[in-house]
């Protein structure tokens, strides 16, 4: 990797960084610790995607390995486990912080769909050969995100 | 005797000018873009609808609200159920003055004092391109609204008082944000939901733009001004295209499908949205 392209993914990596401190520290109000986890399973699904977004749109070099990193990691998050995290009781309301919609618990598995989309559009990522291909891919997990996001999210507090 | 005659002539229906939009012709390619821009399936498609059946506009969507709760009729081609019918000036006159065809007031749930802004050429577009979408048989769902807004003529009132149609946004610097005015203040009625309410459900001129209460009940829906949104263009058009923010959450709830429709509009609508907000003071 040559220093120029270093500079460019630091550059796109710090910006990143600090966008997901940003919204980190939205939550601050959270006290619940089911609520606060799943926020930072949110955060980490942000933030890799932010890393291919940028690369998708030329903010940020492509670099193969980055792309199946970040499209990996995503996979592995949207698979894991949510029963210690999606906690009943813990809907928007409940406790602070929370933007849970009931909807999570009536309907665990159109839920639990969601994330198995989510799943299904970050392995379509990986092996994305060129920042046009990452772009393509990218309308799968934005519209993962979108689907969960409608059914199952409330406006912010 | 003489009060009762002035209220009652304030709240008379207002009529739309005949012949309305005589020298028009409909284009119905044009006309999709309307509708999409206009968000008229978000409210009348049938509630959960997803995909092509987001243009079967059964209604049926329930709208809470402090003066009870409205449900969205079918809009549809059906000519009993729906607005099958209608001619353009029966639609131009629902859409742009909120009087339906038998000259009763529509409730401002629909954002007709935004619409009242469309072009005839719009309106008249979009009239031709709905009558291609789908019939629907199904029933309208009367509203559940308690005295006295129950009584229709009280909305005759509330539109003498509160239906201001004029530019928020006065000085328009480009054609550019003059395109983005039409989309927020008119056609996509952004103010609807983004503007506060005084307490008779009249959008805030003075504050617009500048958040609100979510009429659901939960939650609040955020401003859009320079002053509480920093987002550059850039990121306002991504926003409205992918729905992805800056920082890589995503549009949810009712804004999904805004950006859901807005996507169908060319670049240069969103481009026009976005410099219309950075323009706002």
């Amino acid at each position: 990797m040559t220093g120029f392209t270093k500079t460019i993914l630091g550059t796109g990596l710090c910006a990143a960084l600090i966008a997901s401190a940003g919204f980190a520290a939205s939550h601050s109000s959270v006290t619940n610790k089911a609520v606060a986890a799943r926020h930072a399973q949110m955060q980490m699904i942000g933030y890799h995607t932010g890393v291919l977004g940028a690369i998708a749109k030329g903010e940020m070099e492509y670099d193969s390995a980055m792309v199946d990193a970040a499209a990996t990691n995503l996979r592995e998050l949207a698979k894991l486990d949510g029963t210690t995290m999606w906690v009943a009781g813990t809907e928007q309301g409940a406790t602070d912080g929370s933007r849970a919609k009931a909807e999570i618990w009536s309907d665990a598995a159109g839920f639990a769909q969601k994330f198995t989309d989510l799943e299904n559009a970050a392995s379509a990522m990986i092996g994305a050969a060129d920042a046009a291909a990452v772009g393509a891919a990218m309308g799968g997990i934005g519209g993962s995100c979108k689907g969960c996001h409608q059914d199952y999210r409330g406006p912010k507090s | 005797m003489i009060g009762a005659g002035v209220l009652w002539w304030l709240s008379a229906p207002d009529d739309i000018t005949r012949p309305y939009a005589a020298d028009v012709t409909p284009d119905i390619q044009a006309g999709a873009l309307v509708f999409a821009a206009g968000g008229c399936a978000s409210c009348h498609a049938a509630p959960e609808a997803k995909g092509d059946a987001k243009l079967h506009l059964a209604g049926g969507l329930a709208f809470d609200s402090d003066f009870g709760t409205f449900y969205a009729p079918n809009i549809s081609s059906d000519a009993a159920a729906g607005i099958g019918t209608w001619t353009l000036e029966d639609f131009a006159r629902a859409v742009t003055k909120g009087v339906s065809p038998q000259g009763r007031h529509y409730y401002p749930a629909f954002p007709y004092t935004a619409y009242a802004r469309m072009t005839p050429q719009d309106v008249a577009d979009l009239h031709a391109y709905m009558a291609t979408l789908p019939a629907d048989a199904t029933p309208s769902k009367p509203h559940d609204v308690g005295f006295p807004f129950n009584i229709r003529r009280s909305v005759g009132l509330w539109k003498f008082m509160f239906s201001d149609t004029r530019d928020v946004l006065t000085d328009a610097q480009t054609p550019q944000i003059a395109r983005g005015r039409y989309l927020v203040e008119g056609l996509s009625h952004c103010g609807e939901c983004h503007t506060p309410r005084n307490a008779l459900g009249a959008l805030d001129r003075n504050a617009w733009l500048s958040g609100a209460a979510n009429p659901s009940g939960k939650g609040r829906i955020p401003g859009i001004t320079p002053a509480q949104l920093d987002w550059s263009e850039a990121d306002l058009i991504e926003y409205l295209t992918s729905g992805f923010t800056p920082d890589y959450d995503s549009a949810g709830g009712k804004m999904a499908d805004v950006v859901a429709n807005l996507a169908q509009l060319p670049e240069a609508d969103r481009a026009a949205i976005a410099a219309y907000l950075k323009a706002l003071p």
